[in-house]
């Protein structure tokens, strides 16, 4: 069992991007921990440094107290699930399981003993003998995580555990990494593009853009009071609404509405300002909100994407409920929940606490 | 890094420092026996000055040519690419039995394949005199550089045919679809759709044929060069002015200046190459 | 069926008919020949014997040679393949600017030299190092004319086995030398394979270098022989030169055969550029 500290940490390619940059994270014992961000934002960076699979160029990386920044990562007593599971085609499920102890040197009864019991808990037992070839996309990414359990290290990475599986068992294998991650107790650090899956399985998110952190919180702070603009914008499965706008007398002028200014917000008139709002928390229905007319219905299962042209050209999206969809042109008001309303400054940063509302 | 030393150690000692010793030997008067082989002397020049006058080298370097353009630029590339155009649609035993033949003739034993050859050219009895009714004709003797050319291009068209192959399987099947479509001929499919995706291999492959067949030593096996240096190609006049002359200075002499013929044979494929992308 | 159509089938068979003779023709020798009682320089059916192979047999250095062969081959095959695999492993993973432009310099020197225009300073060399009619040399020189052709068709293998293979060995804590050995040479076993039978067969046609380097009949291998059979006692010796023919095609043919059964014999990519 060990805990993470990355401190002050970055990773420069020899071609002169700094993929990981100046970045200090801790990790506790046990956590289940998720690197959030689109491509290119240095979260596999920041993964393979904790690895040792890329060499830090500065900062240094603490596993279970002991400074592993220059250590091989064989020596780190760290496991890793890559992305293809790097699965070797030429062994046998129980060979690959196995592996780590091979490594090791520990006899070949060993290696199988452990594979046997490794691969129980992960219904993989009647397997056992089967090439990685002859399995199915689950059962290959479930001998990858039996493999990097064998190996005993106190530290489980994973690298976009659940992107190459289809749709419906990615739900399946989701439940199954969370159930698994609180039985092992281990601390497991894994990297996605999927906000989703970051939401569904992590304690905390680290989201972020161009080697650094833009926020680090739990699922429901990220969700509901995203830090800044990027982070608003890339947590959802449906975008937020980010709305230019201007504080005047203690209200928020949006799309031509007033929108009451979120407590605690003080701002002095004119203020240029950038309200959020999630479409989730928009309902359709009479009272203050944002007119304007229905353009586009998207129908997402139990609910619909209703998006409206408002004055000023703004374009605002909410759900609705099934069976309550609007006509294309009808005229809708959409009406903010209370306190959802986010009000952004000009860089983009939250303002007010960035503590949750429950 | 440690893993590559072996292998550079290798090609350091059998292949790049021969390269830079021909140079060395071949500014000497260094001979197989007599005094010269006890203490060269170095003579400058004068070895490549006497090359590019000596009838024999510029009769040897035109055989040269003839060879490579005879049989591989022309008759390997060629035949190599009608092989693997004709077989690409072919029912796959048909493809086999051919490419298995095609292949064979490129791996045997290149002195079993010149004592084939023989039997198929030789003036009493041979076979193509048998098939041609044209006995005693010596073909080696009367026609060297044909046999030559065609023996060569019987012998090395597999390699051919495998690059076109597998380059006539990495065009995109949509592409000859849509020519299809659009009525196009098989000629103008060849010209338009397949020829501008397998230009590199077709630079590439004749690049490579042209240096195996320049540097290739079996008409050695089957006319020694003969009769009266009439199949002398560079390879076999090194060897006959080096191991049967003693010439060893005079030979590496000519060894460095087909070296540089082929350099630059190289360099302008690569430029071709390059231009292409 | 059309006309047209007919005359194109028909015209696509006898090419196919035309190509399929001039290939085979002239191997038909190596079938008739060895079993003929008056074996001749041409094509004619046989009057069966197998007195030829007897003969043959009993050669002062036929069989010998072949022995030759095999050890000159085994020692050069075994080098290539060693000394390439773990080159084309390292070559393939480290980064070395210009290290493309500098395998394929190589590999065309190495298509130059080998041939004939090293034929002096490698004979010199070898003179001079006392390793004339050595076998075991003859080996090296073979060895080292391959390697670069070698390295380059197995790094385009090597190349294609997945990196994370061997970051997830290594993060396993297996060494350099485990992760060749554990997962990356398993992994490229079809393109170790082709190296395998590609050297050999090279190695065992080799004429030239033994033709220079080897002047010991005991120690020739059967390419120098078989040429040496063509003036022994003035003439060619039509009853032993058929049978060893065929004999000393053998191995060849057989590994074709295994290889083409096993893996299909084509190109892998990576040889346009």
């Amino acid at each position: 069992m060990a805990g993470i500290d990355v401190q002050g940490l970055s990773t420069v390619y020899p071609n002169g991007v700094r993929a990981v940059d100046g970045l200090d994270l801790e990790i506790a014992d046990g956590e289940f921990f998720a690197l959030l961000g689109p491509s290119g934002c240095g979260k596999t960076t920041l993964l393979r440094t904790i690895a040792g699979l890329e060499q830090a160029s500065s900062g240094a990386v603490v596993i279970g107290g002991e400074d592993v920044t220059g250590v091989d990562p064989g020596k780190r007593k760290v496991a890793m699930v890559f992305q293809d599971y790097a699965l070797f085609p030429h062994m046998t499920v129980a060979e690959n399981i196995g592996y780590p102890l091979r490594v090791r040197g520990e006899s070949k009864a060993r290696q199988r003993e452990v594979a046997e019991e490794t691969s129980g808990g992960l219904s993989l037992a009647g397997l056992l003998d089967r090439r990685p070839g002859q399995l199915s996309g689950g059962q290959q990414q479930r001998v990858a995580l039996a493999r990097a359990i064998a190996m005993d290290a106190g530290v489980l990475l994973l690298d976009e555990p659940l992107s190459n599986l289809d749709a419906r068992l990615r739900l399946e294998a989701r439940t199954f990494l969370k159930r698994l991650q609180r039985e092992l107790g281990l601390t497991t650090v894994f990297v996605t593009h999927d906000q989703a899956e970051a939401l569904a399985l992590a304690d905390r998110i680290a989201v972020m853009e161009s080697g650094k952190i833009r926020q680090l919180g739990s699922p429901r702070e990220v969700f509901q009071r995203p830090a800044n603009t990027f982070v608003a914008n890339f947590i959802g499965s449906t975008p937020m609404n980010l709305l230019d706008a201007v504080v005047r007398e203690g209200f928020v002028e949006v799309a031509g509405t007033r929108l009451t200014l979120p407590s605690g917000i003080s701002l002095a008139d004119g203020t240029p300002v950038t309200a959020g709002i999630r479409p989730e928390y928009l309902n359709a229905g009479s009272g203050d909100g944002i007119t304007g007319v229905v353009s586009t219905v998207e129908n997402l299962g139990v609910s619909s994407l209703v998006t409206i042209e408002c004055p000023g050209d703004a374009l605002v999206g909410l759900t609705v409920p099934e069976q309550h969809e609007p006509e294309i042109g009808a005229t809708l008001t959409a009406t903010p929940e209370a306190g959802r309303l986010l009000v952004f400054d000009e860089a983009g940063l939250l303002l007010g606490a960035a503590k949750v509302a429950i | 890094m440690g893993f590559v030393a072996p292998a550079l150690l290798l090609i350091a000692v059998f292949l790049i420092f021969p390269a830079l010793w021909t140079i060395y030997i071949g500014l000497t008067n260094y001979e197989l026996t007599g005094p010269n082989a006890v203490a060269p002397q170095l003579v400058g020049i004068d070895n490549f000055v006497n090359a590019l006058n000596d009838a024999l080298f510029q009769n040897s370097l035109w055989l040269t040519a003839l060879f490579v353009l005879g049989s591989a630029v022309i008759g390997q590339n060629i035949l190599g690419f009608v092989l693997a155009w004709t077989l690409r649609k072919a029912k796959p035993g048909l493809r086999r039995t051919v490419e298995s033949l095609v292949l064979l003739a490129w791996i045997l034993p290149s002195t079993v394949v010149a004592y084939l050859w023989f039997a198929v050219l030789d003036r009493d009895g041979g076979t193509l005199n048998s098939l041609l009714g044209s006995e005693g004709t010596a073909w080696l003797v009367e026609y060297p550089m044909l046999s030559l050319i065609v023996f060569n291009t019987w012998r090395g068209t597999a390699f051919s045919m495998l690059l076109y192959s597998s380059a006539l399987a990495a065009v995109p099947p949509s592409q000859l679809e849509t020519a299809r479509v659009v009525g196009a001929s098989g000629w103008q499919t060849v010209r338009d759709i397949v020829f501008p995706h397998i230009r590199g291999h077709v630079l590439t492959n004749t690049l490579l044929i042209s240096l195996w067949t320049a540097n290739d030593f079996s008409p050695f096996l089957l006319t020694a060069g003969g009769p009266n240096h009439a199949s002398e190609t560079l390879p076999v006049f090194i060897y006959r002015q080096a191991l049967e002359g003693g010439q060893l200075g005079y030979a590496s002499a000519i060894s460095l200046l087909l070296l540089l013929a082929n350099l630059v044979v190289a360099a302008v494929y690569l430029w071709l190459l390059r231009r292409k992308s | 069926m059309s006309p047209l159509m007919m005359v194109r089938r028909i015209g696509f068979y006898v090419v196919i008919a035309v190509l399929m003779a001039f290939f085979a023709v002239p191997m038909l020798w190596l079938a008739s020949a060895p079993f003929d009682s008056k074996p001749g320089l041409g094509l004619r059916w046989p009057d069966w014997t197998l007195d030829n192979v007897k003969t043959t047999f009993e050669h002062p250095y036929a069989l010998a040679s072949l022995w030759n062969s095999l050890v000159i081959c085994v020692v050069a095959t075994a080098i290539t393949a060693t000394f390439a695999a773990l080159a084309a492993y390292a070559l393939s993973r480290v980064r070395i600017p210009g290290r493309d432009l500098m395998l394929y310099v190589l590999l065309l020197l190495s298509s130059v030299v080998t041939g004939t225009a090293a034929m002096v300073p490698i004979f010199v060399m070898m003179f001079q190092l006392g390793l004339i009619n050595s076998q075991f040399g003859t080996a090296l020189v073979i060895a080292g004319g391959m390697l670069p052709a070698a390295i380059f068709i197995l790094k385009d293998f090597v190349d294609s086995v997945p990196r994370s293979y061997e970051e997830s060995a290594r993060v396993f804590g297996a060494s350099p030398f485990q992760v060749l050995t554990h997962v990356v040479l398993p992994v490229a076993r079809p393109g170790i394979a082709t190296i395998l039978v590609w050297a050999f067969v090279n190695a065992w046609g080799n004429f030239l270098l033994p033709f220079l380097l080897i002047r010991e009949v005991g120690k020739q291998p059967g390419a120098v022989l078989l040429r040496t059979l063509q003036d022994e006692g003035g003439s060619a010796n039509l009853t032993v030169i058929p049978v060893f023919s065929l004999l000393y095609s053998i191995p060849v043919v057989v590994l074709y055969v295994l290889v083409n059964k096993r893996y299909g014999f084509r190109f892998h990519g990576g040889i346009k550029s």
